[in-house]
């Protein structure tokens, strides 16, 4: 198990660097140049050092060179100054200062490191996209276990029906329609999520969770349509085997069959879809992020395209990418774990 | 001394034939038979027949120009808010009302729906053939698999939107020179689908491929001298074709979605152009005076979806012979 873990681990590493390699050379043939915005009454020479200092100029191999020392030795050196600076869990530890004022990746657009944006803008997107992820899942299992238990009655059927909707309604649609109905009809929730707003009363608890309930609805619906669905199929294939027989047999009630021996099974193809999930539910946040303001990485990403801002997506492209990978490989590893038939070696 | 036997001996009478036997029955008829059981997929094949041949034929039938401005009767609501607002802007010569420019809402959904389901068919069938070649190669040809593979994992491990969106904004400019405005986002759009979404037919097909080459049917034709390319053509396809019809609907039904997702986040088709997400993403800005320029395109774009979906269901069941005839 250990020894897959390890490999794996490792093959991660050149597949991440290919891919990064070819997201860096797809955006090498950007057309956009970042002195584009820069008065004209500037003189070249001095338009020509602020080039440098952006590290523009220099061959694609040079640059992705340097891109990928600052990501993966600069910004790991900032993120252990901080832990051990300033951070509550490890303050303790004596100062490191291992940082000494190095370049880092650079957003054109605001000239300050990606990282501290990343930084800032991640609570947002964890805070709807986690919640939903959550709120998806504790839905969509007892609805998959109970529509798998009776099969083909009234509740499977609708709930079959309720997961095809769930499906096929994308959330570009879904988003703005719930805003007609709960905030422009009914006025309950606010349809722009305020990211300045701090939680330090329980007013303010109130008011955050009634902006959350709009997008979390939106990114909730779709993971209960797919997880449901992979629920019922997985209590299906094990409600009609010998084991399940037996259990009933030996004369154990209906509620210990059902959730302890049939879900403990059920569960194993289960929690690997939703590992594996997790990275693409970032990715479909980015429309849901657009529809609701959420101050997120998905609009992050958006506006620095449209900005032009090439470090910037080249830095969360490649965070989604490593995103997919680990839990790619998280997922593998559940699976070795909870399933004792399977085995790596 | 036994009895001499008869020439045509009479049958025992609980194994003979109650009448004639019946015809004998083609695949493909067991299989029409098991498909329309399926209630969903015959609703959801018939609802995209109805939505094809609608946005095929309805430009001749309802004969306005999507295109056409019409200032003075801008903001016309659609024709069925009069039954419980008698005071709004109605007009019968505009049943689903017009925007603010005044372009007629009809004809643009019958427009903006030939430009998705356009959009839809040709990526589909592209990463279909993308897939299925891919899929045959590597299961075929054993020196391609490792390769092909490893490359299929790596396609799977990129994150399609956001590489959508940059491909998109990086490469509009040339494309757009070299096949005009509408031509070249339609290349683009199609092209960056197919491209990302080749994989899980790639998958399926070859592990099916790779079953089936093992069989005897195939030691045959490879015994009575078939050549490679024959073998693919004559006997193996025909039998990965349910696994690729089912992963086609799928194809279809994701093609739409990301092509309008695209258009509503602003990266799609030119804007004087319309497509079922891009009259979406205008309609957000002013959904409170006129929701219904919402819910149409976006009821359009999730019935179509909804009906694929069904369809491939139906599809899968009725081309699995384990489940047909139960």
């Amino acid at each position: 198990m250990l020894t897959f873990a390890v490999r794996r681990l490792v093959l991660a590493v050149p597949t991440l660097l290919f891919i990064s390699f070819v997201i860096f050379m797809l955006l090498q043939l950007a057309p956009g140049d970042p002195m584009a915005q820069v008065p004209l009454t500037v003189p070249p020479e001095v338009k020509e050092k602020m080039r440098q200092a952006l590290g523009v100029g220099e061959p694609p191999l040079v640059q992705y060179w340097k891109w990928l020392v600052q990501v993966f030795w600069i910004e790991p050196k900032v993120f252990i100054d901080y832990l051990t600076n300033s951070s509550t869990l490890l303050g303790w530890l004596p100062d490191t200062q291992l940082y000494q004022n190095e370049l880092r990746v650079i957003s054109w657009q605001t000239r300050s490191p990606v990282m501290d944006i990343v930084i800032q803008r991640i609570p947002q997107t964890l805070w709807v996209v986690g919640m939903a992820y959550v709120v998806g899942i504790l839905i969509a299992l007892p609805i998959g276990i109970y529509s798998a238990y009776r099969q083909y009655s009234v509740f499977d059927q609708s709930g079959t029906f309720i997961t095809m909707i769930g499906f096929s309604i994308p959330p570009f649609f879904t988003g703005p329609l719930l805003i007609v109905i709960f905030s422009v009809q009914l006025g309950w929730f606010p349809s722009i999520y305020d990211t300045t707003h701090v939680v330090n009363d329980w007013a303010s608890l109130k008011f955050q969770l009634s902006q959350m309930i709009l997008p979390v609805m939106v990114l909730a619906l779709q993971t209960t349509a797919q997880i449901s669905r992979y629920m019922r199929a997985s209590m299906l294939d094990n409600l009609n085997q010998d084991y399940v027989r037996t259990a009933r047999a030996k004369g154990l009630s209906e509620a210990v069959v059902v959730t302890v021996h049939v879900l403990r099974n059920s569960m194993i193809p289960v929690i690997t879809v939703i590992a594996l999930n997790v990275p693409s539910i970032f990715g479909g946040a980015i429309i849901t992020e657009n529809v609701f303001k959420v101050n997120g990485i998905g609009q992050l990403l958006i506006t620095a395209l449209f900005a032009n801002d090439l470090p910037m997506v080249m830095t969360l492209t490649f965070i989604f990418a490593v995103l997919i990978v680990l839990f790619n490989l998280i997922a593998d590893i559940l699976y070795g774990l909870l399933d004792p038939r399977i085995r790596y070696d | 001394m036994t009895e001499p036997v008869q020439a045509t001996p009479t049958p025992i009478e609980a194994l003979a034939d109650k009448g004639p036997l019946e015809p004998p029955r083609s695949q493909w008829k067991d299989v029409w038979d098991q498909f329309r059981k399926h209630k969903g997929a015959m609703f959801g094949g018939g609802f995209l027949l109805f939505i094809t041949l609608a946005v095929l034929l309805g430009p001749y039938i309802w004969q306005v120009d999507a295109q056409k401005l019409d200032i003075r009767n801008k903001d016309l609501r659609p024709i069925w808010t009069a039954l419980w607002d008698a005071g709004a802007k109605t007009a019968w010569s505009r049943p689903f009302g017009t925007d603010q420019l005044g372009r007629d809402q009809l004809a643009q959904i019958i427009q903006g729906g030939r430009t998705s389901m356009a959009v839809g068919w040709a990526a589909m069938i592209l990463s279909l053939i993308i897939g299925t070649t891919v899929g045959v190669l590597a299961g075929f040809v054993r020196k391609a698999d490792g390769l092909l593979m490893r490359l299929t994992d790596l396609f799977l491990s990129l994150p399609i939107l956001p590489l959508l969106l940059v491909a998109v904004t990086l490469f509009r400019q040339p494309l757009r020179e070299a096949f005009g405005p509408e031509g070249g986002m339609f290349v683009l759009i199609v092209g960056i689908i197919a491209i990302t979404s080749w994989m899980p037919t790639a998958r399926i097909v070859r592990g099916d491929i790779l079953a089936l080459k093992e069989r005897e049917f195939i030691l045959a034709a490879r015994s009575i001298g078939t050549t490679p390319f024959r073998i693919v053509q004559r006997h193996l396809l025909p039998n990965v074709l349910s696994p690729i019809m089912v992963s086609a609907t799928l194809g279809l039904a994701t093609a739409i979605i990301t092509e309008s997702a695209l258009s509503f986040l602003g990266v799609g088709f030119p804007s004087d152009f319309p497509t079922w997400g891009k009259m979406l993403a205008d309609a957000v800005q002013r959904m409170q005076q006129f929701p219904e320029r919402v819910y149409l395109p976006g009821i359009a774009i999730s019935l179509t979806v909804l009906s694929v979906n069904y369809l491939g269901d139906g599809l899968r069941d009725a081309l699995d012979p384990r489940i047909r005839g139960r």
